[in-house]
């Protein structure tokens, strides 16, 4: 321990202590000191990606995954900027990574030295915190307490920037014991009468709801486990945000499905209508809200979550609580059953729920030959539901058909771009996600544009033998663009057809993956089957119906009761107010 | 809840004196499209560990907690006060003020300066240079008044400001 080691060795043995045994990167020559330490060790695994922005990408995959923190190693300049994409990623999503880049040597900062960027100042904004470590000495300290504050409080991803010089000057390093940091403290434990008068108001209420998000997977799985017990014990209906699926069992009778922007009609009746909203790790996104002024107007809204500025942030609540969302359940439930409560009379509330929900929001109608999405995706579930798949996407219709026809039943089994909506996000988060679960059944659900967005990282795959499976749902558009172009501007298709497309089983074959084609419902379960029964990598480029679009959908700047349920109801232009949202 | 009247609000904000926390308290300000009216920063512990930034904001209540909300998100923040909120409390700032005439107005600006308690720490036979402070008011309303009698130019502080009474916030 006395001696002294270079930064780069400090380095390397500071994330053995830390635990890491996965880091994700490409080098590049300011980052050549802590590659050549890679090089003489095995205790970490480097893998090799051909973008930057896929290794940020494959680490969030890891990280979801597996509950990890997710390790990024890239150069100074190009690999730093590459890498800003899938920081601000992990940022929106709350997903804990810790990224190491290079940098010019201190002496040259500032003069304009080839491959310098100003990382910190660039990733200032999309890191949860960042350094420049500008001595080697701080530089153990540094990765311990980036690691702390990436995994804890509300997660996020935390930059690192280190000099070569850095690298290469050597200092002591001693493995630091309990983190403590003088000024980041984050609030794990609620407060308790605010959660008494929460059980109270639950206990209460005729037409309670529990609105979930991704918090309760950060948590967590035990978060998991203790929402289950607190919809059994309150008998309350629950919805989710994109971010929490999983986190409740897609086939229990309480849960009503996704709800938003393109959510379930129960889901988000049932929110406009409730007496008592709970809002569990979730954040009142835009997408979930639709038009505030008639978001949930009857109800009284509490929100659990562990970052006080998410309360109050674009819907008023009446009770905020701070506090992780696992430990808030828990006490929740511990006040719950000490005071012997039993759920009030909610007959009245689930017949209106039934009343919502037989119409079937997310049903599709088969008319014809052509090849269904929804039908695909059904069908993707179905066959693969007992195999526990991890399930990444990319970013539009296809994620949205995922999220309505893929069933989730556990946590950290559903990796998608929720907050920034990263189109190239799937393949290589996939990756990442196989790497922590080597023998899973791991499927990224593309679309044909998206995923030509990180189509490189087929090699990763090779390389590295992960057997990840890409099911493209083909329908030569950027849908979401298209389907948007439709309502809001007259149907002028600009620029959103998938033009000159590979032949993407040509192109799986020349990266070493099998290719496989589905044109047809006739062959949509034999595809399906092939791909499950190769044990490598496959690629499988289902052509669907080419103008297919994503309903139920709220329309921008409309209420939660003002949903499309098909493409049969009455839309009217947008006005200008709802065509200036995204 | 943005349309609700604006107020006005000084914050203190306790932040480790490190490279970079200025940088990562105003691109907070302009990131989510706060106002600033004024901003001061200066090391105020003893190790030169600590630094206190003053900011004058203002925005609707509920944007003015949730800027108290960002602010205390940010790693290197010990506390964030909101002085406005926090009750008694006594704000100041300090301006220089060039002015140059001859004659009378010579003379008026020696007198207007006197009333405000201005120093003149600079002068020539054709200028002066008052040091002014107190209230934003009082030095807006000493600065309106020199432009009669010859303002070249203004240099001010913006507000800095601590609560009234023994405690420390």
């Amino acid at each position: 321990m006395g001696t002294e080691k270079t930064g780069a060795e400090i380095t390397i043995e500071a994330l053995t202590d830390l635990g890491v045994e996965v880091i994700f990167g490409y080098p590049g020559g300011a980052v050549l000191p802590i590659y050549d330490e890679l090089f003489k060790q095995n205790r970490i695994r480097h893998i090799l990606v051909r973008h930057e922005q896929a290794a940020v990408h494959a680490a969030e995959g890891y990280a979801r995954a597996s509950g990890k923190v997710g390790v990024v190693l890239v150069t100074s300049g190009p690999g730093a900027t590459n890498a800003v994409t899938g920081i601000t990623d992990a940022l929106m999503d709350s997903i804990p990574l810790v990224v190491l880049t290079g940098q010019v040597p201190t002496h040259l900062i500032g003069t304009d030295a080839f491959q310098e960027c100003d990382t910190v100042g660039i990733t200032r904004h999309c890191s949860k915190h960042n350094y420049l470590v500008k001595e080697t000495a701080k530089l153990g300290p540094v990765l311990h307490e980036a690691f702390h504050i990436a995994r804890s409080g509300r997660p996020g991803p935390v930059v690192i920037d280190i000099p070569k010089d850095v690298q290469i000057m050597k200092a002591r390093y001693d493995k630091p014991g309990t983190i403590t940091h003088k000024t980041y403290k984050p609030q794990v434990k609620g407060d308790l009468a605010s959660i008494e008068a929460a059980v109270e108001m639950l206990a209460a209420a005729e037409r309670p709801i529990l609105y979930t998000g991704g918090g309760i997977i950060n948590s967590g799985p035990v978060a998991s486990q203790l929402l289950r017990e607190l919809a059994k014990a309150c008998g309350a209906p629950v919805t989710s945000t994109l971010m929490g699926l999983g986190c409740f069992s897609a086939e229990h009778p309480q849960f009503l499905g996704m709800l938003g922007m393109h959510g379930s009609y129960e889901a988000n009746m049932a929110m406009n209508r409730c007496d008592l909203m709970v809002c569990l790790g979730a954040r009142f996104d835009d997408r979930v809200t639709g038009r505030l002024d008639a978001f949930s107007p009857e109800s009284r809204k509490i929100h659990v979550d562990i970052d006080r500025s998410s309360f109050n942030k674009t819907v008023r609540v009446d009770l905020a609580i701070q506090g992780d969302v696992g430990s808030v359940m828990e006490d929740m439930l511990k006040v719950w059953r000490s005071r012997g409560h039993r759920p009030a009379d909610q007959s009245a509330w689930w017949e209106q729920i039934a009343g919502w929900r037989s119409r079937n929001s997310f049903g599709f109608e088969q008319k014809g030959e052509a090849l269904l999405p929804q039908k695909a995706i059904q069908r993707l579930y179905e066959m693969t539901k007992a195999k526990k798949p991890i399930i990444t996407t990319e970013v539009g219709q296809h994620q949205m058909w995922a999220a309505q026809h893929f069933g989730f039943h556990e946590p950290n089994k559903w990796l998608t771009s929720g907050g920034l909506g990263t189109m190239g996000y799937g393949l290589p988060a996939a990756i990442g996600a196989q790497l922590a679960f080597p023998s899973a059944l791991v499927i990224d659900i593309a679309g044909e544009a998206s995923i030509q967005m990180n189509i490189q990282e087929l090699g990763t795959a090779v390389q590295y033998r992960l057997p990840v499976k890409i099911f493209i749902i083909n329908n030569e558009y950027m849908g979401m663009v298209r389907q948007w172009q439709e309502l809001n501007h007259g149907s002028r298709y600009s620029e959103s057809y998938s033009d000159s497309l590979p032949d993407f089983v040509k192109l799986a074959e020349a990266y070493g993956w099998k290719g496989i084609v589905i044109d047809s419902p006739d062959n949509l379960d034999d595809g399906i089957a092939a791909m499950l029964d190769h044990s490598g990598p496959v690629l499988v480029d289902c052509r669907v119906s080419k103008l297919a679009n994503c309903f139920p959908m709220i329309p921008s700047g409309a209420a939660h009761t003002d949903m499309i349920l098909s493409a049969a109801d009455e839309v009217g232009p947008a006005d200008d107010d709802a065509k200036a949202l995204v | 809840m943005k349309h609700l009247p604006s107020e006005r609000h000084t914050l203190s904000i306790i932040v480790d004196n490190e490279a970079g926390v200025l940088a990562r308290i105003v691109g907070l300000f302009s990131a989510r499209g706060y106002n600033i009216e004024s901003l001061t920063v200066a090391d105020v512990s003893a190790d030169h560990d600590v630094s206190r930034i003053t900011v004058v904001t203002s925005g609707p209540p509920p944007v003015i907690d949730q800027i108290m909300a960002q602010l205390e998100r940010l790693v290197p923040v010990h506390r964030v006060i909101d002085l406005t909120e926090h009750g008694p409390h006594v704000e100041r700032e300090m301006a220089l003020v060039k002015v140059a005439g001859s004659g009378d107005k010579r003379v008026e600006a020696l007198r207007l300066a006197d009333i405000f308690r201005a120093r003149p720490v600079d002068t020539s036979t054709t200028s002066f240079v008052f040091e002014v402070s107190g209230s934003t008011e009082k030095v807006n309303q000493f600065i309106a008044l020199m432009r009669e009698v010859g303002l070249v130019e203004v240099a001010r502080t913006g507000v800095v400001a601590i609560a009234r009474g023994p405690e420390a916030v």
